[in-house]
């Protein structure tokens, strides 16, 4: 009985724990994100170092052949690609976990 | 089984709040379309191609001898996708940029199909993505997925030979394997838009410009390399016996 009781009271903190970490990571990307929404802060190496050098000696980047960088469907495709990537990785991690068992 | 979907939930969640929340347009380190010249951009295709044509024999060949290859393929596919495309913002130089995951992938896999894989990555990104581009796409594997695996997995190699700790191993590993794609880059970049001026000062000025973000990007990809091989070799030891990462006494 004593141990069943230390047993649920070690799973409740547990899972605790993950919720904590959880919140704490989505807080953690709110915060790191946060400023993008508000302003064009944070450019990309690309713009600031590779696009500006290359400018600088006559060569300028091209549109891509499929231009998505249209509104928010670079967007939209982004969330696609992360979320189909997200799932592959944790589809294929738990068939390689399991797998020994 | 609880821990598992809990990690399966939190890397879904983290994947996808990352992206929700990034309503700016995304940049990356790739070489962006139309920025090489024409001979510049096919020579790099010159060099990208037999490494990509190795990889897709090796790939073929140990898939056809070890079913368990393939769930480590994919799991590597979405890990490098991901973390290529990934912005990490990085408040001491006030941009973005994105790790590679090509120095993982190189370790776990061996550098011929990492680079494969990382051709695959590029390929998607220039289509749909708008991040480098088809032109530069020879370009982007030889530095993400020829210098990046070759860098990760000869230096973990180099390190656990000479008895240097998993963790360790893995860090510099990751950590080099991200600078050396800069590097690359900066070279390709340099070479490609000189035209008659001489080519170590604008390749000097490009790996300057590239240190401020990529010298905490290379230790944060150091981390991630060093943590997944570690869990990794906790997880499932036997995998790494059979990808060779590991000697069958170093599992004990």
């Amino acid at each position: 009985m004593k141990e069943q009781s230390t047993e649920n009271r070690v799973r409740k903190t547990g899972h605790r724990e993950q919720v904590f970490f959880m919140c704490l990571l989505f807080s953690v990307f709110c915060l790191l994100d946060f400023p993008v929404i508000a302003s064009e802060k944070w450019p990309g190496v690309d713009e600031t170092v590779v696009e500006k050098v290359a400018e600088e000696h006559g060569r300028k980047a091209s549109v891509p052949l499929i231009n998505t960088d249209q509104g928010d469907l670079l967007l939209f495709l982004f969330l696609l690609g992360g979320a189909v990537g997200g799932f592959l990785a944790g589809y294929c991690w738990k068939t390689i976990i399991t797998k020994r068992k | 089984m609880q821990k598992l979907k809990f990690g399966v939930l939190v890397f879904s969640l983290v994947t996808v709040c990352s992206l929700l929340f990034n309503v700016s347009a995304v940049y990356a380190m790739h070489i962006s379309e139309g920025i090489l010249p024409f001979n510049w951009a096919l020579l790099w295709y010159v060099i990208a191609v037999p490494f990509v044509a190795l990889g897709l024999s090796n790939l073929k060949k140990y898939s056809s001898v070890d079913l368990s290859f393939k769930p480590l393929v994919g799991l590597m596919a979405a890990v490098v996708f991901i973390i290529s495309c990934m912005p990490v913002p990085v408040p001491t130089a006030g941009t973005c940029s994105h790790p590679c995951g090509t120095g993982i992938s190189g370790i776990l896999l061996g550098p011929t199909i990492s680079i494969l894989i990382t051709a695959v990555a590029l390929l998607i990104q220039a289509l749909f993505l708008a991040h480098g581009g088809l032109s530069t796409w020879g370009a982007d594997i030889v530095s993400m997925g020829v210098m990046g695996s070759f860098a990760g997995f000869l230096t973990f190699k180099l390190l656990r030979s000479i008895k240097v700790n998993m963790a360790v191993s893995g860090f510099i590993a990751g950590l080099l394997a991200d600078w050396a794609t800069y590097i690359t880059t900066s070279i390709e970049l340099a070479s490609g838009i000189r035209g008659d001026s001489p080519f170590m000062p604008i390749f000097w000025k490009i790996l300057i410009a590239f240190i401020p973000t990529q010298l905490p990007l290379g230790i944060l990809e150091g981390v991630m390399t060093g943590g997944i091989v570690v869990l990794l070799y906790k997880k499932r030891p036997d995998l790494l016996i059979k990808m060779r990462v590991l000697r069958p006494e170093e599992a004990t």
